[in-house]
């Protein structure tokens, strides 16, 4: 297979802006007085909540059972008493059921967490089953739960012979990922190392962005004994981090469409995954916490801080970001390309939140382009990582011819928008692409959202 | 319902929230200032007559455009440099003498019938600019094939292809035509290459031709400055040029043709302006990479039969507007498979 360089084919340079907190250390936030966990913030069905409003909770404590083979469990992050069970928006715009808890600022940790001397004893179908009772779910924004990827199904059994470390974080501003690189670097290798065993893979890659040279050292400094670990640089280009792009920069395999990275032998994680698996695995630690990038130019103290799950967005802001500065012009949950644009900050950190990001007004991030006929300029076509024609695309929703959106594939759309961003006439391909993925999704019939039923 | 505080602050969007903010207006800027030396070029070979032609070409255009925007109510769009480069465009491609009102009558028919009845940018067919000159060339036959030397020529060889009497300027003919001729003699085996200009003079334009066709080192120039900006694919330039370069050098070699046949025909007409200029418009090209490559082959084909075989001299103008008719089929069958097959198949 041709490739060269470690990179995918097409794709976008983007200025990263990860000057403003790459050098930052990990900070911890303090707990907030109340915290508030979405029983579904993973990808399938909602978790069943297992305690009572009005019970007592300790910190690592399961309070919400995953429903079925992909779900994940959910655990209080801190100790305290469950006060109310309410529906809330998450940043993507769905609408959850949630638990409050009202922190009691002690900490008591679950009794039933006991450490483990080394993890690498277990055998796989243990680490399987702990990844899954310790709530383990894609931490770089997919929130897909990690057991699932390490289980072969049964009726053809896949030769997983490598997995990925995805140390990419291609999305501006973001630099969770780069701190725990350079930080938790040793769990980080730990982690592979368990993932590894798991599927009993016999390589180990950690992809890293050649833009975060110093996470590259260190990392191949610490892999320099080990025989099956590699650390790879992929140059810096967007969207390197999206799963079917690394497996082909790192190992030239093609992912059929609608595939897993299974199908061509390799399960692919983000570094954090990896870090709370080890904790997991080693430690017995649920997962109750992530690294948070605060950053933008609208926030006073940008920096990537160690938060707890459920802490509001806006706690996170005043109390390590020293506050905003007016006025905001806009808020991100997640990075420029591909998070969620909200409107105030009364939202939950999630496990597959990364960053929140604030702009003040002025910042080119606010500006927005008035949108114009296209001009075939072609320039969509020609960065699109999945070799879509979203100009195409775009037209036929704008037609609300659904099948011929249908045709020009608009399913194997990985919404990163590439295409959006390099567009001349500032035409929304992106949210045309979503609102036909929707539209076929609900049979014509425009899903949930009103807007789509109206007539231009 | 929920307890959230919704105090609607800011902005709510799809994203991605960043652009690289090349719009359309910065692109046109772009090829507006990518052409500025062959304008030079132009006034420096042709002074005021050029200039004047320019002149009235880009504000026919432009008001052109404007008044029809406003007559469909539609958006006034006259700022983003379209409608002027379209009228630039035009005017390169025109005879220096053309009277200016022809400059204005072929520019108000560019916008209006090859722009504004599509739909306006975006939705013509046809190369405007192209189009208003074959407009004109089919109602002012005359006009439109009368040539003048460059007011800095000096070539005696030139001179002695006379032009007709009464007009002012030194009246000629262009290269290719010359070149036409010699092929007559080459023919008859009179190797002779009295009359023809020489290369130098055709690489440098010092010679007759259009406005801005004829100096070879700003348009190339102009062409890599696009290229360097990512606004233009250098496949269309490239096999459009190549397939001429091919195409024509077979020719010459198997008729035994002087060396430079090939280098020629390369220097001389619209070719290098079509190249860079003309079949590189976004609207009227292919959108896929691999489509570009079959619409630039089919223009280097076009363009050499014409030029070759053709009763027409010039084929480059023909050559673009028949293509651009075959880009939409082009498109269709170079839809693109995506990374790790089609989710559909083809059909």
């Amino acid at each position: 297979m041709f490739f060269d360089n470690n990179t995918f084919k097409h794709g976008v340079r983007i200025e990263g802006h990860k000057d403003l907190t790459s050098g930052r250390p990990i900070e911890v936030c303090p707990p907030p007085e109340n915290i508030v966990l979405p029983l579904s913030m993973h990808i399938g069905a909602p978790a069943k909540p297992v305690v009572a409003v009005g019970d007592k909770v300790k910190m690592g404590q399961l309070v919400a059972q995953a429903q079925g083979f992909v779900s994940s469990n959910i655990h209080s992050s801190v100790s305290g008493v469950v006060q109310a069970m309410e529906r809330r928006f998450l940043p993507s715009g769905a609408l959850s059921e949630c638990l409050v808890i009202a922190n009691d600022g002690l900490d008591t940790l679950d009794e039933t967490i006991e450490p483990r001397s080394t993890g690498l004893v277990l055998a796989p179908k243990e680490m399987r089953s702990l990844l899954q009772s310790k709530g383990i779910v894609g931490m770089g924004g997919a929130t897909f739960p990690t057991h699932v990827k390490y289980t072969p199904p049964s009726d053809k059994p896949q030769v997983i012979d490598t997995v990925i470390i995805n140390g990419i974080e291609c999305e501006p501003y973001i630099t969770a990922d780069h701190r725990v690189l350079v930080e938790y670097a040793p769990e980080v290798i730990r982690g592979l190392k368990y993932f590894m065993k798991a599927v009993l893979a016999t390589r180990g890659v950690i992809a890293i962005e050649s833009n975060k040279p110093d996470a590259i050292a260190l990392l191949q400094k610490l892999t320099e004994q080990e025989e099956n670990i590699t650390v790879v640089s992929c140059p810096e280009k967007y969207p390197q981090g999206s799963e079917k792009q690394l497996v082909y920069a790192v190992t030239g395999r093609v992912i059929a469409n609608r595939a897993l990275p299974a199908s061509v032998g390799v399960v692919i994680d983000n570094v954090a995954t990896a870090v709370w698996a080890a904790r997991a695995i080693k430690d017995d630690m649920p997962c109750i916490e992530r690294v948070v990038t605060l950053s933008g130019d609208g926030v006073q103290r940008p920096g990537n801080y160690l938060v707890r799950l459920g802490t509001s967005y806006e706690h996170v802001v005043k109390t390590c970001g020293g506050g905003i500065k007016e006025p905001l012009v806009k808020i991100l949950s997640g990075g420029p390309m591909m998070g969620f644009a909200i409107s105030n900050l009364d939202y939950p950190v999630l496990k597959g939140s990364g960053g929140v990001l604030l702009f003040a007004a002025g910042a080119p991030i606010t500006t927005q382009g008035r949108e114009r006929q296209c001009v075939r300029c072609g320039h969509c076509l020609d960065v699109c990582p999945m070799f879509l024609e979203p100009t195409v695309i775009a037209q036929a929703v704008k037609a609300r011819n659904w099948s011929a959106a249908l045709q020009a594939n608009v399913a194997s759309c990985i919404e990163c928008g590439s295409c959006a961003y390099v567009c001349p006439a500032y035409i929304p391909l992106v949210q045309h692409i979503r609102m036909a993925k929707q539209f076929i999704a609900s049979d014509g019939r425009g899903g949930h959202n009103p807007l789509y039923n109206i007539k231009d | 319902m929920t307890t959230q505080n919704s105090t609607p602050l800011i902005i709510i969007s799809s994203s991605p929230h960043m652009h690289n903010s090349n719009s359309i207006d910065v692109a046109m800027r772009d090829v507006l200032l990518s052409l500025l030396p062959a304008v030079l070029a132009a006034i420096y070979y042709f002074r005021t007559p050029a200039l004047l032609l320019i002149l009235t070409c880009v504000a026919t255009a432009m008001l052109a455009e404007g008044c029809c925007q406003k007559l469909m109510h539609r958006p006034i769009t006259v700022c983003d440099g379209s409608a002027a480069l379209t009228g630039l465009l035009l005017a390169l491609c025109l005879p220096p003498t053309l009277p200016l009102t022809l400059g204005f009558f072929g520019s108000a028919c560019a916008i209006i019938i090859g722009k504004q009845c599509f739909g306006g940018l975006g939705c013509n067919l046809f190369n405007p600019a192209h189009l208003g000159r074959a407009i004109l060339l089919a109602s002012f036959p005359q006009q439109m094939t009368t040539w003048v030397q460059p007011a800095t020529a000096t070539l005696a060889a030139v001179t002695s292809a006379t032009g007709k009497a009464g007009v002012a300027a030194v009246t000629t003919a262009t290269p290719l035509a010359l070149l036409r001729q010699s092929e007559f003699q080459w023919l008859h085996q009179n190797f002779s290459l009295a009359g023809l200009p020489a290369l130098s003079d055709l690489f440098w334009g010092n010679t007759a031709g259009s406005l801005g066709e004829t100096c070879i080192p700003a348009l190339v120039l102009g062409g890599i400055f696009l290229l360097w900006r990512g606004h233009i694919d250098w496949r269309v330039p490239a096999f459009y040029l190549g397939t001429v370069v091919v195409l024509t050098g077979c020719y010459g070699y198997f008729r035994n043709y002087p060396d430079f046949f090939a280098l020629y025909h390369l220097c001389s007409g619209g070719l290098i302006i079509g190249a860079f200029f003309m079949a590189t418009d976004w609207v009227t090209s292919p959108i896929s990479r691999k489509g570009r490559i079959i619409y630039a082959l089919g223009l280097g084909i076009l363009t050499s039969l014409i030029r070759l075989r053709g009763s027409y001299i010039e084929g480059v103008c023909y050559s673009i507007l028949i293509m651009n008719m075959l880009t939409p089929l082009i498109d269709s069958f170079t839809r693109t498979t995506p990374f790790g097959g089609g989710a559909m198949g083809r059909e």
